[in-house]
């Protein structure tokens, strides 16, 4: 093909835009209105992940050792513990620590009537997960481990976060699935009718010996634009009012700010953006160019 | 000798022998009824001037539309500048219609470019450049009588000259052959002899020109050969032809 050529195809395809300035708007106005409940619904699972994530994150175990073991094989545990895959995280904590925020968290100045540490056998290794669906294995590990009197655990807490995500995954994954289906139903349709409506175009072009590429070549950048527009549109409202909305949440509900944390709008953005911007275009590649297609055999 | 060029020198063959237009026993059947054409034969020589007449259901549509290669014969072989079309595969169907102009009744220009680019759009597809496409646009449309109104669109034009937009866009690419289906059918008369006049001069200039029309006073007062068409049979064929009544 010609640069001549290339050029009047893309100069054709923007042109073909404003030539149907109704059925673009329906097309654009029809992929943003998927794509902006296709956004918010992503934000919002998304940020469901990343509160549960954050919880895990502070979720451990704590590893108690057995009375008077050598403080080598307390640092041998340690190094057992961190070479287990389940384990993100281990932290030692001394006797004395665990004094220190004992009586901080529920002594607050009443600690006269211990004159020794209390908690002197109770030093222990905090261990965090990387994932709380490998908790069983790790707690079974631990257990297991010579110099380990105990293991503190929550089960329920355990079975709530990873259950808790396995649901958030399932249902986001079939809200957005089933969303995506309406979706390019609605903006393959639209455009198809956009496309319908010029089938004496198209058939004009055939007549005088136009290849089915040079007919075709036009529709489809005007599609793949049109799915472009429509895909910029709801990402550049979602960029607005995403940190509007988390800021209004943080003033409205203080107490729940404390304890959610709320992914940035570049966390959200960075799979958002290249996602929407291909399903837009890719729908409006798709159905341009299947629609044509139909209508080429003159 | 090459293969391609050895095609080339078989096609002249059969154009020599056979004429620029060849139907040899070509029948239409459509899914249902009576067959649009039946079995008609027809030679078209290089530089003829045919008129094709013929009331509603004579066949003189379907006949266009299978030497445009719309359609294809239920039977029968049908040759156009030596090719035998049914046989052209579809990704050369475009390549072989830049060799037809193409005039309809309802002149089918497109509605939201203005006579330039409906002029120039025929030599887009065929990728000439666009420096050439400058000048040749506006000398066709100059050839047509409408170098004045290049900027217009189909709908600020009258009948007569939407018609004349077509005839350069069919003309522009210099085709072996102008096919015009009932090119007056939506003029008055005046129009509709400036049309014949351009017809008869497009001829002159050696394309081969096939009009299919019902105007009897055009088709009477040329004294051009006449094909009458009826039932899908070609009931006359004859050189200064007049336009004969059903009756």
């Amino acid at each position: 093909m010609k640069i001549s050529t290339m050029f009047y195809t893309l100069r054709q395809g923007i042109k073909g835009i404003f030539r149907n300035k109704l059925f673009s708007l329906a097309s654009i106005a029809t992929i943003s209105a998927c794509l902006f409940l296709f956004g918010i619904l992503y934000a919002i699972v998304m940020n469901f992940q990343h509160i549960v994530k954050t919880a895990e994150e502070g979720f451990c175990v704590v590893v108690f050792f057995d009375n008077n073991i050598e403080d080598t094989r307390k640092s041998e545990i340690g190094d057992l513990i961190r070479l287990r895959t389940e384990v993100a995280d281990v932290k030692y904590v001394s006797a004395s620590e665990a004094w220190s925020w004992y009586k901080e968290r529920y002594l607050k100045g009443h600690e006269e009537g211990f004159p020794t540490n209390p908690l002197e056998h109770y030093d222990n290794y905090e261990v965090y997960l990387k994932d709380v669906s490998m908790y069983d294995s790790l707690v079974t590990y631990l257990m297991s481990v010579e110099g380990v009197r105990y293991v503190r655990r929550s089960d329920v807490v355990a079975e709530a976060l990873s259950g808790g995500n396995l649901l958030i995954a399932y249902v986001s994954l079939g809200i957005i699935g089933i969303l995506l289906a309406v979706s390019v139903f609605l903006i393959s349709n639209t455009v198809t009718i956009g496309i319908s409506v010029r089938q004496e175009e198209i058939n004009i072009m055939k007549y005088i010996g136009a290849t089915d590429f040079f007919v075709r070549a036009p529709f489809v950048i005007e599609g793949m634009l049109i799915g472009a527009v429509g895909a910029g549109i709801p990402l550049g409202l979602i960029y607005l009012l995403y940190n509007k909305i988390v800021l209004q949440v943080g003033t409205a509900f203080p107490a729940l700010s404390e304890r959610l944390s709320f992914l940035p709008v570049n966390g959200i953005f960075d799979v958002l953006t290249p996602v929407s911007l291909c399903i837009g275009i890719g729908i409006g590649f798709l159905g341009s160019f299947t629609t044509v297609r139909k209508h080429l055999k003159v | 000798m090459s293969r391609k060029e050895e095609k080339r020198k078989r096609r002249e063959r059969m154009i020599e022998e056979n004429g620029l237009i060849f139907l040899d026993g070509v029948s239409k059947v459509y899914s249902a009824g009576a067959p649009a054409l039946n079995g008609i034969t027809l030679h078209v020589n290089r530089g003829e001037f045919v008129f094709i007449v013929g009331d509603s259901g004579s066949g003189k549509s379907t006949l266009i539309k299978l030497l445009l290669r719309e359609l294809t014969a239920t039977s029968g072989k049908v040759w156009v500048m030596g090719h035998d079309i049914a046989n052209l595969p579809h990704r050369k169907i475009p390549k072989f219609r830049r060799n037809l102009g193409i005039v309809f009744q309802d002149f089918r220009l497109l509605k939201d470019r203005n006579v330039y680019e409906n002029v120039a759009f025929a030599q887009r597809i065929i990728e000439v450049p666009t420096k050439d496409i400058r000048r040749n646009v506006p000398s066709i449309l100059a050839t047509v009588g409408l170098a004045g109104k290049y900027k217009a669109k189909p709908k600020q034009l009258s009948g007569g000259e939407q018609q004349r937009v077509a005839l350069a866009r069919a003309l522009i690419n210099k085709p072996s052959i102008l096919l015009a289906d009932e090119p007056t059918g939506n003029l008055d008369p005046k129009n509709s002899w400036e049309i014949m006049m351009l017809l008869e001069e497009i001829n002159a200039s050696g394309t081969t020109v096939i009009v299919v029309t019902h105007n009897r006073e055009i088709v009477n007062a040329m004294q051009k050969r006449v094909v009458t068409m009826k039932k899908g049979i070609i009931v006359s064929d004859e050189e200064e032809g007049e336009y004969i009544d059903e009756d």
